[in-house]
């Protein structure tokens, strides 16, 4: 197999990784098991280390093996594992019964925020001819990105919601390796480190309000609003 | 390499402040790392204000003007807020334990502010500017109540949402730079290619900077977490998520508008009015004081911005960094003073407090002080700087923007004087003071001593400027005037 051909294939199949990272990006949004939004994640971690691999591959750069590496070691392994660790397995078992959108709308929305991500993309890939993986990974991280935010904004219960924040953080890995494989290491490693330290403390913080208010459905905590100010200075 | 030291220092504060060493070891240990990092700030901010740079790994680790500024207020205001932390903490809080806990993440939080500056690398600066936010949300839900643990959740939710967009951001600025010949990725490299650089990847990455950090600034419609967070986290903290981390975050944006294609001042101009005039009508209705600066800190970061957008090259910029430079200093000042109404009231609420200029002179004048200089009256920092955009803006023939600007600063200013009056005047409500088992009768020294530190800018640069201070803005107006064309 000449040069040409073994890149073709390995574009092929980055592209193949792409659309498997947007569908579980889907996924995220409609499932409602918390214990299955972890596995989610851990998947789209994974995608994002296979599709570093692919591309390190294609252009060469042996710093995208690290980056992809350090992924998956931080965001499939060491994350879910912390995040078990830190809160009760009763957060785990849980269902989300009450979603501010339902699945179907949801899923719709998420589907239009697809399309945008890909309209977006357009442009800003005419300017590199459009070519190669950036052409898949660019519209994949931004849909990814939009269809992250909309999970964090349905969710109520504080792992799921969290969860959908750190998908945000994958699509933009995603589309950032793609259009910027050249990025420094340490940045990028640095960027995953820093990941980490967020999740200790937002599990901390999951924990106090676990502890303090009895329960970790954090979309029901409303009250500091102007309205809501107008209670009785006694 | 001593610009390596200043962050460096609180860090190694964070370590020392975990010794059980006795209630006072924390915050003696913590003020001395701040103090140091002030001496060494000011030593390379003298050097920097003489037309020289301070590099210690270049392209990553230096120090240009608009740095250095953003530097010696991060400093200044970690002095400060160490200072009142000092006596406020120690009267809160009774556990050792949770002491030292506050100090830890207090130098953690001061760590990331100075290391936002210092970081030459964009992909870097993304890293610190979120340190700023990860160590700062366990000091917003430091009382560990029911609104503070919300105003937590909210304030951390929206800024990794944030962070996520900005990242995005910060790789596509990457690679529009490559696509204009590369170079090393900093704020110099960008500069330097600016002119190359294809306009639909800046103004995308500038966008999704804009957004991502956008949150963090306070701009509107971003700004809902901001009043939560500001206003439930201890006094010395509010002093420094108002005073200077919105800065750090519009810092960042700032750097970026010379980027962008000529004639998108009238775009910045319009995010800017939007802020501050939702503001400044938000600011009337508000029930709660600390609420009232943290909505006045999204007016003046809408009222920076538009300056930056008024144009008037050099000129003009050195108006929107003065105002960064007064509107940080007063600030922190008038959290200090809400801490310190706080400290003897034990309440949060502007019904609940009348006559404090009798009741509690200190804290009263603190609250006068404060709510006069933040308004923008003369003589004060506020106002010399306000009078700096308008004089640029009117030279620019940008009526329409400083017309609004001028009306919104108006309308802020009688709201902020309204609540603050109320609270100043009139008799005691002695059932609602008295039975608040928070309320104490005297401010500590170490928080009478902050106020005092905390004044002297507030007061001082409203009638004199230093020669060095002046010369270290001009050179920082340098860096954010829009380049000219090749």
């Amino acid at each position: 197999m000449d040069t040409t051909t073994a890149t073709l294939w390995l574009q092929n199949l980055n592209a193949l990784v792409g659309g498997v990272f947007l569908l579980v990006s889907f996924g995220l949004v409609a499932i409602r098991q918390v214990q299955g939004c972890v596995r989610l994640f851990t998947a789209l971690s994974v995608l994002l280390g296979l599709s570093a691999f692919l591309l390190s591959q294609i252009y060469a750069t042996w710093d995208l093996v690290v980056m992809g590496v350090v992924d998956i070691g931080t965001k499939a392994m060491l994350i879910p594992w912390l995040l078990r660790r830190a809160l009760p397995e009763e957060v785990y078992t849980r269902r989300e019964v009450t979603q501010v959108m339902n699945i179907p709308t949801s899923l719709l929305v998420a589907l239009g925020l697809a399309i945008i991500g890909y309209v977006f993309s357009k442009p800003l890939l005419g300017v590199s001819g459009g070519a190669g993986p950036a052409g898949v990974n660019l519209p994949i991280g931004f849909a990814g990105l939009l269809i992250g935010a909309l999970t964090a904004s349905v969710r109520r219960e504080a792992v799921p919601l969290f969860l959908g924040l750190l998908a945000m953080e994958n699509s933009a890995f995603l589309a950032g390796i793609g259009i910027a494989p050249e990025m420094p290491l340490i940045a990028e490693v640095s960027i995953a480190l820093d990941v980490l330290i967020l999740v200790f403390a937002v599990s901390i913080l999951t924990r106090t309000v676990h502890q303090h208010i009895g329960t970790t459905e954090v979309g029901a905590l409303v009250t500091l609003t102007e309205a809501t100010k107008d209670e009785s200075p006694s | 390499m001593s610009i390596i030291l200043i962050p460096a220092l609180p860090l190694a504060a964070v370590v020392l402040s975990l010794l059980p060493l006795g209630r006072r070891f924390a915050p003696a240990v913590t003020l001395l790392a701040a103090l140091g990092s002030l001496v060494l700030t000011v030593g390379n901010a003298l050097t920097i204000s003489r037309g020289r740079e301070v590099v210690a790994i270049p392209g990553w680790v230096q120090l240009d003007g608009f740095a250095a500024l953003l530097l010696l207020l991060v400093t200044f205001l970690s002095v400060t807020a160490a200072l009142f932390s000092w006596g406020y903490i120690d009267a809160h809080q009774r556990e050792p334990r949770r002491i030292r806990y506050y100090y830890a993440h207090f130098n953690l939080f001061t760590f990331a502010l100075a290391l936002v500056p210092v970081l030459f690398q964009p992909a870097l600066v993304w890293i610190a500017i979120e340190f700023t936010s990860v160590f700062s949300v366990l000091l917003v839900a430091f009382d560990n109540t029911h609104t503070a643990l919300e105003a937590a959740w909210k304030y951390i939710a929206l800024m990794f949402m944030g962070a996520a967009i900005a990242l995005l951001g910060f790789f596509v600025l990457f690679w529009a730079q490559e696509q204009a010949g590369g170079g090393h990725y900093s704020w110099d490299g960008l500069r330097a290619v600016a002119q190359q650089m294809p306009p639909v990847l800046v103004i995308a990455a500038f966008l999704l900077i804009l957004v991502g950090l956008g949150v963090k600034v306070g701009f509107v419609p971003l700004h809902t977490w901001l009043p939560d967070a500001h206003s439930q986290a201890p006094a010395p903290v509010c002093a420094l998520l108002s005073g200077i981390k919105t800065t750090n975050s519009l810092y960042v944006i700032l750097r970026l508008v010379p980027l962008l294609p000529a004639g998108s001042g009238w775009a910045i101009q319009s995010i800017g009015l939007l802020a501050a005039g939702v503001a400044a009508f938000l600011l009337l209705q508000v029930k709660d004081y600390k609420r009232l600066f943290a909505y006045s800190t999204v007016e003046h970061m809408g009222i920076i911005f538009v300056a930056a957008g008024l144009g008037g090259g050099v000129a003009g910029q050195y108006a929107s960094l003065l105002q960064i430079v007064s509107h940080s200093v007063t600030k922190s000042f008038c959290f200090f003073a809400a801490g310190a109404v706080l400290f003897v009231s034990g309440t949060r609420e502007i019904a609940s407090v009348r006559g404090l200029l009798r009741r509690a002179p200190a804290a009263g004048t603190a609250l006068l002080l404060g709510g006069l200089a933040i308004g923008g009256a003369p003589p004060f920092a506020v106002f010399l700087s306000e009078f700096s955009i308008f004089r640029n803006g009117l030279a620019q023939g940008q009526y329409v923007g400083i017309g609004l600007l001028g009306l919104f600063i108006t309308i802020a200013f009688f709201g902020i004087l309204l609540h603050v009056n109320r609270m100043l005047f009139g008799s005691a409500l002695p059932r609602v003071a008295e039975q608040s088992s928070e309320r104490h009768d005297h401010l500590p020294r170490t928080c009478q001593l902050a106020l005092l530190v905390a004044a002297v800018p507030v007061v001082v640069l409203g009638v004199y400027q230093p020669v060095w201070l002046h010369g270290l803005i001009s050179v920082a107006a340098t860096t954010l005037a829009p380049l000219s064309a090749p």
